[in-house]
C-alpha cells in the first residue's frame, strides 16, 4: 500500500491495495494507525482504487480508523470506490460520516510518496 | 448427488479465516456456469464472505472447526448453503437486526445478515444453541438472452438520444 503525505496540509492518503475481509483487516488495521500516529495528520484520505473486494468487515475497520482519527483531530474521507464497495457503504450508513469524494486532487498539491506499507 | 438440480457442489474446509477468500472464490467461479453478470457475481461473492466469516468467529470463535458450503443450481437460480457445528444463535430475529453484533470489540459491523439480506433474494437461517448455525441463501440470474436485450435496448436508447 503506498502512502503520500503533503506536509503543507497535513493531509495523508493511503492507497488500499488488498481485498479487504475479516483476514485481511487485522493485518490492515495495525499498519495504517502506524501511518496515522507516525503523520498524526489533519485529513486521511483512503484511497480504493485497488480494492475489488470488500465485505463487512470493512465497515467495522473504517469505523474504527475513523475513531482513531477524530480522536487525533483528522477527518477520514475515502476515493475511487467501486460500485459493489459503495452498494455496502449506502446500506451500512457509513458515508454520513466518513463521506466519500469525488475527486482526489492529491496530486496536484504536490504530495510525496512516504512509504509503501 | 445428482438429482432435481443441474448441478451440485459441495466444500469442507478448517475454519481458519484464510479460507474466507478461498470460499467465496470458489463459489464465484461454480456460479459462473450461469453467466451472472459482474454485478451478479459480486454480489455472490459478498454474501459467501459474510456467511463464512460468521462461521468462523461466531460460530467456532476462531477455534478449529468445519465450515461446509454446499451449492445447488439449476437454470436460472443458485442456492448456497453454509453450515457450521458451533455455538448457535439464541435469539435469530435479533442477530438479523442491522448493526446488532455480539463482538463489537472486534471492530464488527453487525451488517452481515442486512448484507445478505440485500445481496441475495432468499436468505434462512436456521440455528440450535451449541449444535450449530445454517444460513441457506438463493440468487436468481438474469438469463444472458435477457442481460443482452437489455443491453441492446440501453445501446438503442443511446442511440436514439445521439440522434444516430
Ligand atoms: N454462524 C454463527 N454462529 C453463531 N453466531 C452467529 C453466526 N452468525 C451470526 N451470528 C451472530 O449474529 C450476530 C450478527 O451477525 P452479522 O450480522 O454477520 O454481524 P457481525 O458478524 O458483524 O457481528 C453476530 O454478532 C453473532 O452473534
Ligand atoms: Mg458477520
Amino acid at each position: 500500500m503506498e502512502c503520500i503525505y503533503v506536509p503543507q496540509d497535513k493531509l495523508l492518503t493511503i492507497k488500499i491495495a488488498e481485498e479487504i475481509d475479516e483476514n485481511v483487516v487485522k493485518k490492515l488495521r495495525r499498519k495504517i494507525d502506524n501511518e496515522i500516529t507516525r503523520f498524526m495528520p489533519r485529513k486521511v484520505i483512503f484511497d480504493f482504487s485497488n480494492v475489488s473486494f470488500m465485505d463487512s468487515a470493512g465497515i467495522g475497520m473504517l469505523l474504527g480508523r475513523y475513531k482513531v482519527i477524530r480522536m487525533l483531530g483528522g477527518n477520514l474521507e475515502l476515493c475511487h470506490v467501486n460500485k459493489q464497495i459503495e452498494k455496502i457503504f449506502e446500506i451500512s450508513g457509513i458515508l454520513k460520516i466518513i463521506p466519500l469524494i469525488k475527486d482526489n486532487e492529491i496530486y496536484e498539491y504536490g504530495g510525496k510518496n512516504v512509504g509503501n506499507i | 448427488m445428482l438429482g432435481i438440480y443441474d448441478n451440485e457442489m459441495k466444500l469442507e474446509f478448517v475454519s481458519k479465516s484464510s479460507n474466507e477468500a478461498f470460499a467465496r472464490i470458489s463459489v464465484a467461479a461454480f456460479a459462473s456456469q450461469l453467466d451472472p453478470s459482474i454485478d451478479e457475481l459480486a454480489d455472490i461473492k459478498t454474501a459467501v464472505s459474510e456467511a463464512v466469516t460468521n462461521c468462523i468467529i461466531h460460530g467456532y470463535e476462531n477455534t478449529i472447526g468445519i465450515v461446509k458450503v454446499e451449492c445447488k443450481l439449476k437454470s436460472n437460480w443458485i442456492e448456497i448453503q453454509v453450515s457450521d457445528n458451533g455455538k448457535g444463535i439464541e435469539d435469530i430475529e435479533l442477530a438479523k437486526r442491522p448493526l446488532y453484533t455480539t463482538k463489537a470489540n472486534l471492530e464488527r459491523s453487525g451488517m452481515g445478515f442486512t448484507i445478505m439480506e440485500s445481496f441475495m433474494d432468499e436468505l434462512k437461517i436456521e440455528s440450535i444453541p451449541n449444535m450449530g448455525t445454517k444460513v441457506t441463501m438463493k440468487k436468481y440470474i438474469t438469463p444472458l438472452d435477457d442481460k443482452n436485450n437489455e443491453n441492446m435496448s440501453i445501446a438503442n436508447q443511446s442511440k436514439q438520444k445521439e440522434g444516430i
